[in-house]
């Protein structure tokens, strides 16, 4: 358990290190080489932060972030996986309003500290939907005219 | 001053000023997230109007995290930390309005002091800046990046690769000399990354996901009643605490000029360096008006002058300046040492507003902190899914391109796991704003070194260039050294500790 925030620094640090590689690698073997003259800078200098930082997190000293807990990634999961399914799937296919109703509710529901055996809480919940989905309303499709995609209901 | 009081201009001023005060009293929207939801909102709006909203907005909402800070103890940003100490104490002993009210004078006072300096430094140093060449320019775009990601971040590693990660975000898309591809992994992202999405996800998208990490807690704090206090008495008692305003005001000055000392460090310093010079020491943290003082004056101080390296140089000095600075581009508005002779109307009506802003700031402040305080007590999740809500649809707004969504999304997710393990997203968003400023001149200045000199000569050589190498250094060094130091300090007082539990 005691190495578990260790671990956590070598795989984040790790990704970035990846990443690091990855860019300097392109920017080293693209072409046109003259496109590629500010890159190839930038890269170097971030493939050797990003492996100095890996080289910290698998010595074990890497001492700034706490890491994920548990508990934050058990609170997380939820939030995060409907926040991902409404902007990268519901958002177009359902339309932005109606999307945007079904996720602020269920996000509602899943984080709202008022139980959820009372009626009332669950009335609270859907007027607050409904106020918050008038205000988007009134300021994007009324107030800046921006044209939303439109699928199911608007 | 006259265009600041159109009925159109001053309606958003109004609107700004307010909205600010009531977003700054949240917890967890932060001036910088403030300002970056609302850009959106300009863009119907003419150049000096939308930055006219925007600068309002963020004068205020530093200001407006006094309001929680000091009724719930929670600051709404990191500048309002330093005013926990004394306010919250004075409304616990009863004495809430009296310290809301002496943080809204402070930061009045502070804040006009810092706009004077913004009026009076800005046209100095653009005329000064006239002189710089496609050299001094990317050196000062570095510079811009390194400082922030010296000062700001807990680590200088991390902090200075948040901003390499920044400067690589900046080429995706294509090139402007060759018209190449350059890093193109998604459609999303083949115009390159648009700032305001990656503004808004950067900011927005980490808070969210923090609110979801708190899972189904209640909010604890209670917001305290406020009793009836004259403001006269608060008027009088902010000028006879002339030292504490004095401190704070060109404390956070001075921190404001600096990039990337932000105004949680000006709070800060103001509240040491005036305890440290205070008869009435023994007082602060026990609710003594001096703290609430010198940290609010010192957090408004620094709003003005933070812009200056903005305007003049185009180098944002603090996060919520590079969110102004999208504000800024999108209005094809480049700012810089010819902003005041290419655009001086929305130059001067944006100060000015500032000026007018940081007066309507402590008036209505006075009168609708209460109204702010309840505001504050918005449930996580409420706030979470409105967040959400903002970021999808101000996103999608820029372009009408669910591509800037997935941008934002993406940015902002991967963001709030980085920050998790001590990266900062203030450097990566200079590094991606500066980025585009650095590349045009370090290609531009090539071209005239490979005609008239070697690449090494034209870089290296000359008095401002060597100058600006040296303050990048410097600044790179001594945040190294400030590292080195504080974990020193920390193993020894680990090792303190240890032999302490042994024995």
């Amino acid at each position: 358990m005691t190495d578990l925030p260790r671990m956590q620094h070598i795989i984040a640090s790790g990704l970035v290190a990846a990443v690091g590689i990855a860019v300097a690698y392109i920017s080293y073997t693209q072409e046109p080489a003259d496109a590629f003259l500010f890159p190839r800078l930038i890269s170097t200098v971030f493939l050797v932060l990003a492996l100095w930082t890996f080289g910290k997190a698998v010595l074990g000293r890497t001492k700034v972030g706490n890491g994920l807990s548990r508990v934050a990634i058990i609170n997380i999961l939820p939030g995060l996986i409907v926040a991902l399914i409404y902007i990268f799937w519901a958002a177009k296919a359902l339309g932005f309003y109606t999307a945007s109703t079904i996720t602020f509710f269920i996000l509602l529901s899943l984080y709202d500290p008022a139980p959820h055996g009372e009626a009332r809480t669950w009335i609270k919940r859907a007027l607050i939907t409904a106020g918050f989905l008038a205000v988007m309303y009134g300021l994007f499709a009324q107030l800046l005219t921006v044209f939303t995609p439109k699928e199911i209901l608007f | 001053m006259g265009d600041v009081f159109t009925p159109i201009n001053f309606g958003l001023l109004l609107i700004g000023t307010i909205g600010g005060l009531i977003l700054g009293a949240t917890p967890g929207l932060s001036p910088t997230m403030a300002v970056a939801l609302l850009i959106p909102f300009t863009f119907r709006l003419e150049p000096a109007q939308g930055l006219i909203l925007l600068g309002a907005a963020y004068t205020s909402t530093v200001a407006g995290g006094a309001v929680s800070a000091i009724l719930l103890k929670i600051p709404g940003a990191p500048a309002n930390i330093a005013t926990t100490l004394d306010g919250h104490t004075m409304a616990q002993k009863g004495q809430g309005a009296r310290a809301l009210q002496l943080s809204f004078l402070a930061s009045a006072v502070g804040g006009v002091f810092g706009v004077l300096l913004l009026i009076f430094l800005t046209p100095v140093l653009a005329q000064w800046a006239l002189a710089f060449g496609p050299s001094h320019l990317f050196w000062l775009a570095i510079l811009g990046v390194t400082i922030i990601g010296s000062l700001d971040s807990s680590s200088v590693v991390k902090g200075l690769l948040s901003g390499c990660i920044g400067l690589w975000l900046a080429t995706i898309g294509f090139d402007d000399i060759m018209g190449a591809q350059r890093f193109i992994f998604h459609d999303a992202v083949a115009g390159g990354i648009n700032v305001i999405p990656a503004l808004i996800g950067l900011f927005a998208i980490p808070q969210v996901i923090t609110m979801f990490a708190k899972g189904r807690k209640r909010l604890d704090a209670e917001v305290i009643a406020v009793e009836k206090h004259p403001i006269g008495q608060a008027v009088g008692e902010v000028f006879r605490r002339k030292r504490a305003l004095s401190i704070g005001t060109i404390t956070g000055s001075i921190i404001g000029l600096i990039p990337g000392v932000g105004g949680q460090i000006a709070g800060l310093v103001a509240y040491d360096q005036t305890k440290k010079t205070s008869p009435e020491r023994e007082k602060f943290g026990t609710g003594h008006s001096e703290g609430v003082i010198a940290a609010e004056s010192a957090n408004n101080a620094m709003v003005g002058p933070s812009l200056v390296p903005l305007l003049t140089l185009s180098i944002p000095g603090s996060p919520t300046a590079a969110v102004l600075l999208g504000g800024l581009l999108i209005h094809g508005i480049f700012p810089g040492s010819d902003l005041f002779d290419n655009y001086p109307d929305v130059a001067w009506t944006f100060i000015n507003s500032m000026l007018i802003g940081q007066i309507l700031m402590c008036i209505f402040g006075l009168y609708v902190a209460g109204l702010a305080a309840r505001v504050a007590q918005v449930p996580n999740a409420v706030m979470a899914a409105v967040v959400l809500g903002l970021a999808l649809f101000g996103s999608y707004s820029v372009q009408n391109s669910m591509g800037d969504v997935y941008v934002m999304m993406a940015l902002g997710t991967g963001m709030y796991f980085l920050e998790r393990f001590g990266f900062s997203a203030a450097p990566l968003v200079l590094g991606l704003i500066l980025g585009p400023i650095a590349e045009a001149n370090f290609i531009q200045g090539s071209m005239i070194a490979n005609a008239t000199s070697s690449m090494g000569e034209y870089f290296f050589s000359g008095t401002l260039n060597l100058v600006l190498i040296g303050i990048v250094v410097a600044s790179i060094g001594y945040s190294l050294w400030m590292e080195l130091r504080d974990k020193r300090y920390t193993t020894k007082d680990d090792a303190v500790l240890k032999e302490e539990s042994l024995s």
